[in-house]
């Protein structure tokens, strides 16, 4: 009995010994600013900013490797917290960013070659002459981009081109990358004035095929008080751009062009502008891990 | 007896009535015509001739770049009147030149028929293979003479020239066994040559038995060349099929007929191959079905190359009833087009005009895992599976899952009760595989 309990003691203080001295030998700098970023994440640890949790992502912050933006659940309330515990301003960190729709020729506006009845996917649509389109740039309509949005943040309008929402878009980048033809662009969620058309055609071949085709007739730049759009040269030709460091959202483009192609949204109001809306789904945290809606 | 065949396909209604047994007739020779710079699997041609050039028929109008190409020629004698981007029957537009008819049929000095045939090499025989510009005439236009190349380590022991014609409606095929027998086994012969084989076989699907007949008497004479009938069955006329058929032998996965010793050609190759051989003549016509309910006088006609499918149809009596569909090449694996405004080319077999009541359309509905297209599928594939993975873009486990091999017969969704389009998620599948692989690793 004696020699198991004093067996048990000497092991004890041995052991204990030994942990105190590694513990003191061995520890390990934390940095103080990591603690206290992880008691601000969302801690859903859902990965959107992809790192494999809000620690690690937090660890990556105090380190400068990834931006705070990069958390899409947290929003602008979350970006604000960051900035105090690290000591930067709010505006250094980007705006929010949302998806544009580089096109308008809707089943109103465009010539069709063809209906097309086969499976509803841009990609598939595409191979049969290039779309039922007769414009070779503008969206195909098959809604690949709508399928693709984890966030129903794209929805197929009733004039068959597909709508983004900007309240729930949070900029992840999916459908810039499934749309075949490049039609999705981020863009500054304060940013208004687009030119929707990509079409390099001649002006007057664009315009055949489509009534809201950019025709290249310069008027944009002719009229822009912040020489910010230009017709410019791409691919095979050119077509109107707006220089988004430039412009002042003034408008008058969207104005004078004749053929519209150049769009004029309603500002958004301020609580959009800074947070991600909700998504259709209660408790989600946008970690882009559950299948499209 | 019971006749050779594969695992799987389908027993399809051919409608091969409408034009079997009409004899082939020589349409009109159109006042222009349009001759795309690609008309071959492989790299475009980049074309020999301007605007306002001369061109006799038969003149080499476009030179093949690269070694998977084909040259084209001109199909009349005219005036170039534009080299233009028009509607490809394969779904693209492609650059095409425009030729004016001057109706003087004069030919071009390149054309002259060899004296000797008989004593030509191996390498002669490619020689003018490759200048004649010819290319696969089943439908996928693969260049023969790359077909023809000996390649290292691999021995060719049989040609196989498939006179399957399993798409329905089709009767080009059928329609030249009959009358130009001698020169489809001159032909073969001449392949045989080529590429140095001993063993030739035509294959034949049952339901053509008077072509079988003919075949027999035209190749009587050769000892090595066999005829061999097939159950008729779709998609019998398939490569990779038609060797198992034919030969037991099953091409692996990814391969090409060429890694079992076999070289599959049809049978409109073999003659256009003979043509080309004996009297120097390129490839500048074939023949055509034009057939289907949506047309007044279904017929066989030799096109001219470039010749477009309008003309072809007013020819035809025109169309009938409501048009819902022109497919270019057949019902069951060709194109759908949107326009008659469109050149014949060299893989156009048919040209089948479908009205508003066989444009059936229904709704698709949940796979109901009959696994009836796992029973259908020549592939050994299980479509359904490929469709799961494809409408979750899970491309690499559809790769996995050999979505390449699937030849596209559409079998599959004739079968499907749940008229799901699984060749079109599939066709997606391989598509996005395909890019995956083009792009550059990183």
């Amino acid at each position: 009995m004696l020699v198991a309990v004093v067996t048990l003691a000497c092991l004890g203080a041995i052991f204990g010994i030994v942990l105190g001295f590694a513990a003191k030998r061995f520890a390990v700098e934390v940095d103080p600013r990591v603690e206290e970023l992880i008691r601000v994440m969302p801690g859903a640890n859902c990965g959107a900013c992809g790192m494999p949790g809000c620690a690690a992502f937090a660890e990556a912050i105090t380190m400068g490797t990834v931006k705070p933006s990069a958390c899409s659940p947290g929003g602008a309330s979350l970006y604000e917290k960051i900035a105090a515990i690290m000591g930067t301003e709010v505006s250094a960190y980007e705006e929010r960013q949302v998806a544009q729709l580089l096109c308008q020729g809707d089943n109103v506006h465009t010539k069709m070659l063809y209906r097309y009845e086969g499976l509803s996917d841009c990609h598939v649509a595409l191979a049969n002459f290039k779309g039922p389109k007769a414009c070779k740039f503008g969206c195909v309509m098959q809604g690949s981009c709508s399928r693709v949005c984890q966030f129903g943040a794209i929805q197929m309008g009733v004039n068959g081109l597909p709508v983004v929402d900007y309240y729930r878009c949070t900029a992840c980048n999916k459908c810039v990358v499934e749309c075949p033809l490049q039609l999705y662009k981020l863009v500054g969620v304060s940013r208004l004035v687009h030119v929707r058309c990509v079409n390099t055609e001649k002006g007057k071949d664009a315009k055949a095929n489509c009534a809201t085709a950019c025709i290249k007739c310069k008027i944009c730049e002719k009229n822009c008080p912040e020489d910010a759009v230009h017709v410019v040269a791409t691919g095979d030709g050119t077509v109107a751009l707006i220089d988004y460091e430039k412009c002042t959202n003034c408008g008058i483009c969207a104005v004078k062009c004749p053929t519209k192609s150049i769009d004029k949204i309603m500002p958004l109001s301020e609580e959009v502008i800074l947070e991600v809306g909700e998504t259709p789904v209660p408790g989600c945290t946008r970690c882009g891990v559950c299948p499209p809606l | 007896m019971k006749k050779a065949t594969f695992r799987g396909g389908i027993h399809l209604d051919g409608h091969k009535e409408l034009t079997s047994g009409l004899e082939t007739v020589v349409a009109h020779i159109p006042d222009r015509v349009y001759i795309p710079l690609s008309q071959h699997i492989g790299a475009p041609c980049v074309p020999l001739v301007v605007v306002g050039d001369q061109v006799k028929k038969g003149q080499k109008i476009g030179a093949s770049k690269g070694f998977v190409s084909a040259p084209i020629h001109a199909s009349v004698s005219g005036t170039v009147v534009a080299i233009e981007l028009m509607e490809h029957p394969g779904g693209s537009f492609v650059p095409c030149i425009i030729i004016e008819n001057d109706r003087k049929e004069e030919w071009a000095e390149s054309v002259i028929p060899h004296r000797d045939p008989a004593s030509l090499t191996p390498d002669e025989l490619r020689a003018i293979i490759l200048e004649a510009g010819i290319v696969g005439k089943g439908g996928a236009t693969f260049p023969s003479h790359v077909k023809y190349a000996p390649v290292e380590g691999k021995i060719v022991d049989t040609v196989i020239l498939n006179g399957v014609e399993c798409e329905p409606y089709l009767t080009t095929d059928h329609r030249l066994m009959l009358e130009r027998s001698d020169k489809i086994v001159a032909g073969l012969g001449y392949i045989m040559r080529a590429v140095g084989c001993e063993r030739g076989i035509i294959a034949v699907e049952e339901n053509k038995m008077d072509a079988v007949a003919v075949m027999e008497k035209a190749a009587a004479e050769a000892k090595n060349i066999t005829i061999v009938v097939l159950k008729e069955k779709y998609p019998q006329g398939s490569e990779k099929q038609l060797i198992y058929a034919c030969t037991g032998r099953e091409v692996p996965v990814g391969g090409l007929p060429l890694a079992v010793g076999v070289i599959v050609n049809n049978v409109g190759t073999a003659s256009a191959l003979a043509r080309a051989v004996e009297l120097g003549i390129p490839f500048i016509g074939r023949n055509v079905t034009v057939s289907g309910p949506g047309i007044r006088n279904p017929a066989n006609y030799r096109v001219r190359i470039g010749t477009l499918f309008s003309e072809l149809i007013k020819q035809s009596g025109g169309y009938v009833g409501e048009v819902e569909k022109i497919i270019a090449g057949g019902p069951m694996m060709g194109k759908t087009v949107f326009t008659d405004n469109l050149p014949v080319v060299k893989g156009t077999s048919g040209i089948i005009i479908f009205t508003k009541e066989e444009n059936r359309h229904s709704k698709e509905f949940a796979c109901v895992r009959c696994a009836k297209c796992i029973d259908v599928c020549p592939a050994y594939l299980e479509p359904t599976s490929l469709v799961r993975l494809a409408k979750r873009k899970a491309w690499e486990d559809a790769e996995r899952m050999d979505a390449m091999s699937c030849i596209e017969c559409s079998s599959c969704v004739y079968v499907c009760p749940a008229q799901i389009p699984l060749i079109q998620h599939i066709r997606r599948a391989k598509q996005a595989i395909l890019a995956a692989k083009a792009r550059p690793q990183g």
